[in-house]
């Protein structure tokens, strides 16, 4: 085997990658060069955001999370939820009130509200926004169950506007629907089919002028100067995608983005250690729990799947409810990032909130709950699993959501909770939780939801009304439950207009919901954040609620609208070390140049010695 | 020709139900924590043509398909159609898919001529293991080691390159291209690393299959030097799979970047097809699984038309 080599193809293909090599350096370090401190350059705040979706910018049709938390940027809604409490507060309208039979809303549209062309924002741009909404089934898609209750809307002058209802309700200062000028929209044309996307900027009257989309990478916003509230604190506001979670939080180490969330408790305990990032626990707007399947039924009657009939006895889940310990997964499972709670409401919405009583609590206590069963003659089987008084095992069917983490860890919870109390408990993990409410064919079903400030929604899809008419037919409830005394309750909050009654019967609601036991919440994740406080002052940006909340995903656009540039950063979202990076870039391409070329040197030797071989 | 034509037309088929099988309903991943009455939830399903059975469904999609189109998005509605999307997309992933290919082949073509042709010795076994337990390495782990290693710099690695994406929101006009070029470099060096062993392993087998061969005995008998005779004799004979095996990359891979894309969110075809995955986006999914197949196809087809230019011994 001859050793003899070439210098030549070599020598030129290690010239090829070390140009190549050298290009890419210096192509690194070109463009964050001439960004470096220029003094007039606009402040910018972005904001990293995982894996969302933007199905579209039209305000009439989108239905996902980022797109309708953007239009709350772009325009005004009627009214607002304060950021100190989320409860109802001036937004495009200044003041309102309504008639004493409760059917008749009079909203006073603010006078100091301009467009970003100039022109002025009207009770009529109200009014046609609504009645796009109610005429045209092409503008109901998103917004529709906002209106469903109106007769009529009408402009009664330029800063009024009049809404007749079809009956009372108490959520006529939760109309969360984005107010677009009407001089714009009624010329587009089929609005189902208008993307509101490439005729940028995009005319708003909100705290922030849409100017950008790119698909999948990003939206870029610019502050309103004009705004009636006041000018934004940052020039720019941009929201970056990302795919991954962990890769942003590496852009937000490298400051290529300037907020994050939805972190780990893991990576929010390590960034809490990191110099010029801030980490905030929100106080928790999302519940955490499961439901049991009380034989579910269609509302005519029917049943749907096959239950464990055994869940149908009250006690039965009373005991189960003993068996759980919230406390073990605030603390085991979420870290101490979690706040245990029976409720169905959220605590950050304090009014609304419910807590039960000393003598109320349903806690941990597997003694009482074995003798709860005990008593009502479900005896133990020879392996330990009780058997019903009829004969039915105590076996149960558990399903959660194979995406969740900690879910996964408190179903393993459950299975030895209730393994202490003779109840065998078998998990899926599926990642179609919603096909398994679907057949019914469950005993007990992982849940969680979001809470809004307006609580009626949430607790509609408890009602007996929204369960599917028949087998397979549509419908809304997330358990089967169906409680008269509950339902009682939900049509007197419906259309209870004062807050401070409506209040009363929405913490009797969950307390009802509570001791019933067919939905059990465990409590609320906390919302896990990170901003640097290089880019963005300290304790700048307000939170929803005041003190304890959250900074992403707010019922508002407090954050964005009051986060001020940090004094001494460069506010620009991009690190300060640019010039830095360029000096050392080219540096490793000369250091990179000079090896490749004394290995080019060394590599002729030989190869020349080779070859006279 | 025929043959590529019914892969194709099988594809179109199981295409419709192969994603029908996905669990997941759109309507409910789509409204998601919204609030929503049921009228909006049944508008949605019409609208989405959901409503209609299975078989209805079958007919309206075959006959779009016969027109070419490929129907409209569910998630992505401000896009035209399903088409403009894939057409929008494209270009990132060719671009980084492209990128990553040349350089592939070229750099596992050429360490596959060295390692063939000195096999047994040193760098021909440190060279095959390197490439090896790079082939070996999780796309993904590999990615996210890059970031955490050359975007947000350890110790005394500088943060030079992105995290993320594929440009900065900011820059505009000429700018754009070092700051792609910036953008590009991670998600290249990883793609490479976990390809290129591939071209490495076959190139340097085929080198030895020739390495024995008469004519390479005669080349030297004529006093040709060593180099030469793999130059101008071994490489452009051992070549030749490695024709077939780009064309079958360039088709496939398109496809097989969902992992590198979505770890370095490069907004491509990979990270569309993930997140039309999720909900799932049945038009979108189909649309793409049909692109993807036809990429494939259409390359083979190509290399199928090429390989006799270059190896007359099939031209037979």
């Amino acid at each position: 085997m001859s050793r003899v080599r070439s210098g030549l193809p070599v020598s030129r293909g290690l010239l090829a990658l070390a140009i190549a090599l050298l290009g890419g350096l210096l192509v690194v370090a070109a463009p964050s060069a001439p960004r470096a401190h220029a003094a007039e350059e606009p402040t910018r705040l972005t904001v990293g955001v995982v894996d969302p979706t933007v199905d579209s910018l039209n305000p009439f049709t989108s239905i996902y999370r980022l797109p309708t938390q953007i239009h709350r940027l772009m325009y005004d809604f009627l009214t607002m939820y304060s950021a100190e409490d989320a409860t109802p507060t001036e937004g495009l309208a200044e003041s309102w009130e309504h008639s004493d039979d409760g059917l008749t809303w009079t909203y006073t549209i603010r006078d100091d509200s301009t467009f970003s062309d100039g022109e002025p924002v009207t009770a009529e741009d109200v009014a046609f926004t609504y009645n796009t909404i109610m005429a045209d089934d092409s503008g109901a898609m998103a917004n529709a169950s906002y209106v469903a209750n109106f007769e009529s809307v009408t402009a009664t002058d330029e800063h009024t506007v009049e809404i007749k209802l079809k009956e009372p309700s108490a959520s006529m200062l939760a109309i969360d629907v984005p107010i677009v000028p009407q001089h714009v929209w009624e010329n587009v044309g089929n609005i189902a089919k208008f993307s509101n996307e490439g005729d940028y900027p995009i005319v708003g009257n909100g705290p922030f002028v849409l100017t950008d989309y790119q698909r999948n990478e990003s939206i870029t916003l610019e502050a309103n100067k004009d705004y009636w509230r006041g000018a934004p604190g940052f020039d720019e506001l941009v929201f970056r995608f990302y795919k991954d979670q962990d890769a942003v939080v590496e852009a937000l180490r490298k400051g290529e983005v300037d907020v994050v969330n939805e972190l780990t408790a893991l990576q929010a305990e390590a960034l809490e250690k990191e110099d010029d990032i801030h980490v905030n626990f929100g106080v928790g707007k999302r519940f955490a729990g499961l439901t049991m399947n009380p034989g579910a039924k269609a509302k005519n009657g029917e049943p749907i799947g096959d239950g464990n009939p055994a869940l149908r006895d009250p006690e039965v889940r009373r005991a189960i409810l003993h068996a759980i310990d919230r406390d073990a997964i605030e603390e085991r499972v979420y870290g101490g990032h979690f706040e245990a709670s029976g409720s169905y409401i959220p605590s950050r919405y304090g009014d609304y909130h419910w807590e039960p009583d000393e003598d109320e609590v349903i806690g941990y206590d597997p003694e009482e709950a074995n003798r709860i069963l005990d008593e009502a003659g479900y005896a133990r089987g020879k392996d330990g699993v009780r058997v019903s008084p009829d004969g039915t095992r105590l076996t149960l069917r558990q399903f959660v959501h194979a995406d969740d983490p900690q879910y996964r860890q408190i179903a393993q919870f459950m299975e030895e909770w209730l393994d202490e109390i003779g109840i065998e408990v078998k998990t899926t993990p599926s990642d179609d939780i919603g096909g398994i409410l679907d057949t019914g064919e469950f005993d007990l079903l992982f849940t969680g939801w979001t809470v809004n400030p307006d609580p009626d929604y949430i607790f509609s899809i408890q009602t007996c009304d929204v369960r599917p008419a028949k087998p397979g037919a549509a419908y809304q409830s997330d358990s089967y439950n169906c409680n008269e005394e509950y339902d009682r309750l939900y049509e007197q909050q419906r259309t209870e207009v004062d807050p401070e009654a409506r209040a009363e019967i929405v913490q009797d609601m969950q307390k009802v919901l509570y001791e019933d036991g067919v939905v059990v919440i465990f409590g609320y994740p906390e919302m896990l954040e990170a901003y640097r406080t290089d880019v963005v002052e300290e304790g700048s940006l307000m939170l929803q609620p005041a003190g304890t909340g959250n900074i992403v995903g707010q019922d508002g656009y407090w954050s964005w609208w009051s986060a001020k540039p940090a004094t001494g950063g460069d506010g620009g979202g991009d690190d300060d070390s640019s010039t830095g990076t360029a000096v050392l870039g080219v540096g490793a391409g000369v250091v990179a140049l000079a090896l490749v070329g004394g290995f080019l040197v060394m590599r002729r030797r030989t190869a020349t010695a080779d070859d006279r071989e | 020709m025929l043959g590529a034509f019914i892969s194709l037309l099988a594809v179109a088929f199981i295409g419709f139900f192969l994603f029908r099988v996905l669990p997941g309903d759109p309507v409910r991943a789509m409204t998601q924590d919204r609030k929503v009455s049921l009228e909006q939830l049944e508008a949605l399903r019409e609208q989405l043509g959901l409503d209609e059975p299975l078989w209805r469904q079958f007919l309206d999609y075959l006959g779009q398909l016969a027109t070419l189109d490929l129907g409209t998005s569910y998630q992505y509605r401000g896009a035209e159609s399903v088409a403009g999307l894939i057409a929008e997309k494209v270009g990132p992933t060719v671009l980084l898919v492209g990128t990553a290919t040349v350089i592939s082949a070229v750099l596992g073509t050429w360490l596959g001529v060295r390692t063939g042709w000195r096999h047994g010795s040193t760098s021909d076994r440190v060279n095959t293991g390197i490439a090896l337990t790079l082939w070996s390495v999780p796309t993904f782990w590999l990615g996210l080691m890059m970031i955490i290693l050359f975007a947000a710099g350890a110790g005394p690695i500088p943060d030079i390159f992105p995290a993320g994406g594929m440009r900065d929101p900011d820059v505009t006009g000429w700018a754009l291209v070092p700051n792609v070029a910036a953008h590009l470099v991670l998600p290249v060096i990883t793609l490479v690393a976990v390809v290129y062993a591939q071209y490495l392993l076959v190139i340097r087998s085929s080198v030895l299959d020739e390495m024995g061969s008469d004519y390479l005995v005669t080349a030297r008998a004529k006093g040709l030097r060593d180099a030469v005779v793999r130059r101008r004799h071994a490489v452009p004979n051992a070549l030749l799979p490695a024709v077939t095996m780009i064309a079958i990359d360039l088709g496939g891979i398109v496809a097989g970047t969902i992992l590198v894309e979505t770890v370095f969110s490069w907004p491509g075809l990979g990270y569309m097809f993930y997140e039309a995955l999720k909900v799932p986006d049945l038009p979108l999914v189909q649309g793409m699984f049909i692109f993807f197949s036809a990429a494939v196809i259409l390359m083979n087809l190509l290399a199928d038309l090429v390989y006799p230019l270059l190896d007359p011994r099939v031209r037979r």
